[in-house]
């Protein structure tokens, strides 16, 4: 069994290998949705959110930017895991980890760790973009870097699954068009589900992205639509379900060794 | 002896149901310079997939330096180095970087990891490309660069999977020269080729696998020494107009001034200058006909392959 010194050395170097590759490649990892969450404060913030007034006690904005922080934060996380793990299959670069002696739950950190570094960064920088849109109001700093480290933590985990059942390109587009997109969509960023007829008030409960982001504006705006409480201790037994299903994957190599 | 590799029923049976290996038994010593030789298809590959913990075994044990690759993995890992058949690094990643993560991997601290990969680089003659991107190399560097990321923990068992296919004759001639000079320094190598001369002008011993089976295991020297007969062309220094004849050998004229005589075990070929002489016939120089080895080669494949069509 390797050492804990040489454990922290392979999981730096993943780290190391996967930061250096969305940096590398920072026109397809950190501009795009910088570019489109802007597009989205000056199109549904400013320009549409102007004439539909206050919601959720505040204004239009204000109510969008967690919700549009979070879809960046989701997106990048999911997609930096399964493109980076995926693509080390694809081209069997993944071998150079699979004959060393790094174990798997360090496989499984470096990978997650990288693709929550991305996530965070990107949620920063489109918060920042936020700014020249509205000004940032942090009502609870510890829940808010809370739920946003969960939320990278929970999707990194769901890429890795999906990188490792992936046989294509294509079956690595199929969950976020099909599956993240709509949730995100329908997880209550650009309303508020008490707008919503009961019965459509209780499929959106069923939702899980809808709690990240209610979580996430409840730090930001203190504005509160569903427990806070019970949607950290949710969001936490989901993300550890997911990684300990990507850690059984690994340990069972699935889809990675003949 | 002190065993370098120790392989005991290794079987191997895909989810297709091709059975790739049926049991097999191998033993490496540590120091040997060992061949792994097979038809394409006959289980090379795949053993050695299995050694590495790239193919998952279906029955057998694997030992290496004594540490079973189940029990004891992460020792056993660090045992060995590998350089697959096909390129495996990331082509957008610099030279130098592949080599460090990859001790990165293996536990090794930064300074250490980069003073390894300068060594390494340097001793292959990549030192001057580790700031370029790997997909820029041509294909006999990024053979090397191969060779160096499994030399940078130092590994006592290096595995090479046809590591000169591809590459042109000098360069081939400079990594054998590489790895013989890492045997030399104690570093147990295996490697599958293609190229019996390779294998013939390398290894001390020599393992032929077909069909997922062992067919010979023995040392160079002593498979070689198995061969009947060797044929063995004569250029000459004038024309013939016929083929001479020269009792007790077969006698081949291939044009005017060629001839090709098999030469059988236990004769010998001062007897075959003699007979040429007395005719006044002078040879200008003389080869094998083909690799003695390549012959072997085919002989037991073939006899292999009856054996196998007959069950």
């Amino acid at each position: 069994m390797m050492d804990t010194r040489s454990q922290l050395t392979a999981f730096s170097t993943i780290i190391r290998k996967e930061v250096t590759r969305f940096l590398r490649i920072w026109p397809q990892t950190l501009l795009p949705p910088v570019i489109t969450m802007a597009l989205y404060f000056v199109i549904f913030g400013r320009l549409i959110g102007e004439r539909i007034g206050p919601m959720g006690g505040v204004d239009y904005m204000s109510f969008v930017v967690p919700g549009l922080v979070m879809m960046a934060v989701i997106n990048s996380s999911y997609s930096n895991v399964v493109s980076s793990f995926y693509s080390a299959k694809f081209t069997k670069c993944i071998e150079e980890i699979l004959v060393s002696p790094t174990p798997n739950y360090i496989i499984l950190a470096g990978y997650i760790g990288g693709g929550m570094l991305r996530g965070v960064l990107v949620g920063l920088i489109v918060l920042l973009v936020s700014l020249f849109f509205s000004p940032l109001e942090i009502h609870n700093l510890y829940i808010t870097v809370l739920v946003v480290m969960l939320t990278s933590l929970l999707f990194a985990a769901a890429g890795l699954v999906n990188a490792i059942y992936a046989n294509s390109f294509d079956d690595i587009s199929i969950v976020p068009t099909f599956v993240l997109t709509p949730l995100t969509y329908l997880g209550g960023v650009f309303y508020s589900t008490s707008l919503l007829p009961d019965f459509w008030q209780g499929v959106s409960m069923l939702n899980p992205i809808l709690y990240l982001v209610s979580t996430f504006r409840y730090g930001l705006l203190g504005f509160e639509d569903v427990s806070v409480f019970a949607s950290l201790i949710g969001i936490f037994i989901l993300a550890l379900t997911l990684l300990m299903l990507c850690l059984v994957l690994l340990e069972k190599s699935v889809r990675l060794r003949n | 002896m002190t065993v370098a590799l120790d392989i005991k029923g290794l079987k191997k049976t895909y989810s297709d149901g091709f059975e790739a290996l049926k049991g097999i038994d191998l033993q490496v010593a540590k120091g040997d310079f060992f061949a792994l030789l097979g038809p394409n298809g006959a289980g090379k590959s795949t053993t050695i997939g299995v050694i590495c913990s790239l193919v998952k075994k279906t029955g057998g044990s694997v030992c290496v330096f004594g540490k079973d690759i189940d029990t004891d993995f992460s020792a056993a890992k660090q045992y060995i180095g590998v350089v697959p058949q096909e390129f495996n690094f990331n082509m957008f990643e610099k030279v130098k970087d592949i080599v460090v993560n990859q001790a990165g991997y293996y536990g090794m601290p930064k300074k250490l990891a980069l003073a390894r990969a300068e060594k390494y680089l340097r001793q292959l003659g990549l030192w001057d490309m580790r700031d370029k991107v790997s997909r820029g190399l041509s294909g006999g560097m990024k053979r090397r660069l191969m060779i160096a990321r499994a030399l940078v923990h130092e590994p006592q068992l290096l595995i090479l999977d046809e590591p000169t296919a591809g590459v042109d004759i000098e360069l081939r001639r400079s990594m054998w020269a590489f790895l013989q000079e890492i045997n030399t320094q104690g570093t147990t190598i295996i490697l599958t080729t293609h190229y019996l001369e390779e294998a013939e002008s390398l290894c001390r011993n020599i393992a032929i696998i077909d069909h997922g089976e062992i067919v010979e295991n023995t040392s160079v020297k002593s498979l070689l020494k198995q061969l009947s007969s060797e044929v063995f062309i004569f250029d000459l220094a004038r024309s013939l107009s016929d083929c001479p004849e020269m009792n007790g050998y077969s006698v081949k004229q291939i044009d005017a001034s060629t001839l090709e005589v098999a030469v059988n075990k236990g004769q010998l070929l001062n007897e075959v200058f003699a007979k040429l002489s007395a005719m006044s016939i002078d040879v200008v120089s003389m080869r094998n006909k083909s690799n003695r080895l390549e012959e072997l080669f085919i002989s037991l494949v073939n006899s292999n392959k009856a054996t196998v069509e007959v069950r």
